[in-house]
């Protein structure tokens, strides 16, 4: 109880130390520079006020959660088939290894060309952002499934197919989770990037957008949401995780007091 | 090959082994070939406890995993019941060193004992008997719903034991199971695991470096050379009666005469 009391009034202090050499910032060059805390939080207020900032996040949001999901769903079954057959690990190895190494920005005009100015290609972004990942990471569980438990079964009469389904998923759960986990980063970088460059709406669409009217706190209060966003949902996937998948070992980082 | 269609074909489950190889190219040099075990010739009647004993590194968990049908043979012939090995069967069952890498651990100790006839497709309740049936013999029982990493290393091999047993094996194959525990756990484990073969009569392979072990369990212990191309060099049959007493002179002869083979 004590190292709890003690770990929030650190946390405290940290967070009013920033507070103050932001604001000290601030002073020295001028809130056209760096706005500081005040002007940051009446700049949040103007775009609360009229619904602009909560609109921007559940869009930016409502993208980043529709392609991440359906790049995690996609991307799981093909990394199993990826791990358990080797003759298809022979060539498909070196073209995701090509592949993972062009980020998701580098495709934006392509995918604009491709699927449309509106929602598709920022979707397919977000896709795309997520889908080698999760596919290197479930590749890799299936790979470090130990040979023994499969070996195991095999003699306890499981066929092939039982192995694949009572075995291998369940044994390459904590990597499959920490792959849809690191996505969901990549994927909000890929969807600021987007919105900067094609949107009309979104955080990415907000940050770029101030540069017109130079309200360098506006971009602030895009910053800001970014971080609290990632935060938010990573902490809700990682409760999640722990919560419900626990039995196959997945532990994420968060407050546990160890 | 399904196990009561075995002992048809056969009328026994004894393991017949005549002039076995396992081998594998020379990496170095071509056309040069490398024995893990060269010419292993040994016969296991069914119900027999049989210890394969020998330094590491001399090819006993090869040959056991070559019965157990996970590794393929090069030369010779491996029969179980006349009916050549080239696949796991569920006449056989293996009870592996790391009960950490074979375990399940997102099963109960009971879902990992049932997980055989899970896949058998045996009824729930059904598998609730079985699994009851054997996580008593193997003094699991108050521990059903607790999983495996809340476990010491000397449960968990119960656990593996129990998880083997309730698909009713003719053969248990079992690699150095008590390798890893300490010391008194092993001394427990050992008399348990034998007075449950006692009472069950499967045939058990059990493979081991250490002598005392052997003498503890086996009635008859294989000396495996060294390798490479290790074979058996010497069985020894062991007469003493059950429960057996590690205290008394005859033991002691035998663990010395043992001993011999392993002192250069």
């Amino acid at each position: 109880m004590n190292i709890l009391k003690s770990k929030w009034v650190t946390l405290l202090i940290l967070w009013a130390a920033g507070a103050v050499i932001w604001q000290t910032a601030a002073l020295a060059y001028g809130p056209e520079i760096i706005p500081g805390p005040a002007d940051t939080f009446r700049g949040a207020k103007e775009l609360l006020s009229d619904g602009s900032l909560v609109r921007y996040i559940g869009i930016s949001f409502y993208r980043v959660f529709i392609g991440w999901a359906l790049g995690s769903l996609i991307a799981i079954p093909i990394g199993l088939i990826i791990g358990k057959v080797s003759a298809i690990r022979v060539f498909a190895e070196p073209f995701l290894n090509f592949i993972r190494f062009i980020p998701p920005i580098a495709f934006i005009t392509l995918f604009l060309v491709w699927f449309g100015i509106g929602e598709q290609s920022k979707i397919a972004l977000i896709l795309y952002a997520t889908l080698f990942i999760v596919i290197m990471n479930t590749l890799t569980g299936v790979l470090a499934v130990e040979e023994d438990k499969i070996r195991a079964a095999r003699s306890m009469g499981a066929s092939e197919w039982q192995i694949l389904l009572h075995v291998v998923i369940p044994a390459t759960t904590p990597y499959i989770f920490t792959g849809i986990r690191l996505a969901m980063g990549t994927s909000y970088m890929a969807i600021i990037g987007a919105e900067m460059i094609a949107a009309n709406e979104g955080v990415g669409f907000l940050i770029w957008n101030s540069r017109l009217f130079f309200r360098t706190d506006w971009i602030f209060v895009g910053l800001i949401s970014l971080g609290l966003m990632g935060f938010v949902t990573d902490r809700l996937v990682g409760l999640l995780g722990r919560r419900l998948l626990f039995r196959y070992g997945v532990i994420s980082s968060g407050p546990i007091r160890r | 090959m399904s196990q009561t269609a075995r002992a048809a074909a056969s009328g026994t489950n004894a393991i017949t082994i005549e002039r076995l190889n396992k081998s594998y190219a020379a990496p170095a040099k071509k056309g040069e070939v490398h024995y893990i075990i060269q010419d292993v010739d040994l016969t296991i009647k069914g119900g027999e406890f049989f210890v394969l004993l020998g330094p590491s590194g001399c090819g006993k968990s090869t040959l056991l995993n070559m019965i157990a049908g996970f590794v393929s043979k090069s030369g010779g012939k491996l029969q179980i019941g006349n009916v050549d090995v080239d696949k796991p069967g569920a006449d056989r069952a293996v009870v592996f060193q790391q009960a950490d890498s074979s375990l399940f651990p997102w099963l109960t100790v009971r879902q990992n004992v049932e997980f055989g006839l899970k896949m058998k497709g045996m009824p729930k309740a059904q598998r609730g008997v079985v699994s009851e049936k054997y996580i008593k013999m193997v003094g699991l029982a108050g521990h059903e719903r607790k999983f495996p990493r809340e476990l010491s290393g000397g449960m968990k091999q119960r656990v593996q034991l129990a998880r083997v047993l309730a698909n009713d094996p003719a053969i248990l194959l079992m690699d150095e199971p008590f390798g890893a525990l300490d010391a008194m756990t092993r001394r427990t484990m050992q008399k348990e695991l034998s007075s449950i073969w006692r009472e069950t009569g499967k045939t058990v392979i059990f493979v081991t470096h250490d002598i005392q072990e052997a003498l503890l369990l086996g009635q008859r212990i294989g000396i495996m050379s060294a390798g490479p191309s290790s074979n058996i060099s010497h069985i020894y049959d062991v007469p003493f009666a059950y429960p057996r007493d590690i205290s008394s002179q005859e033991f002691h002869e035998l663990d010395r005469t043992i001993q011999a083979h392993f002192d250069h």
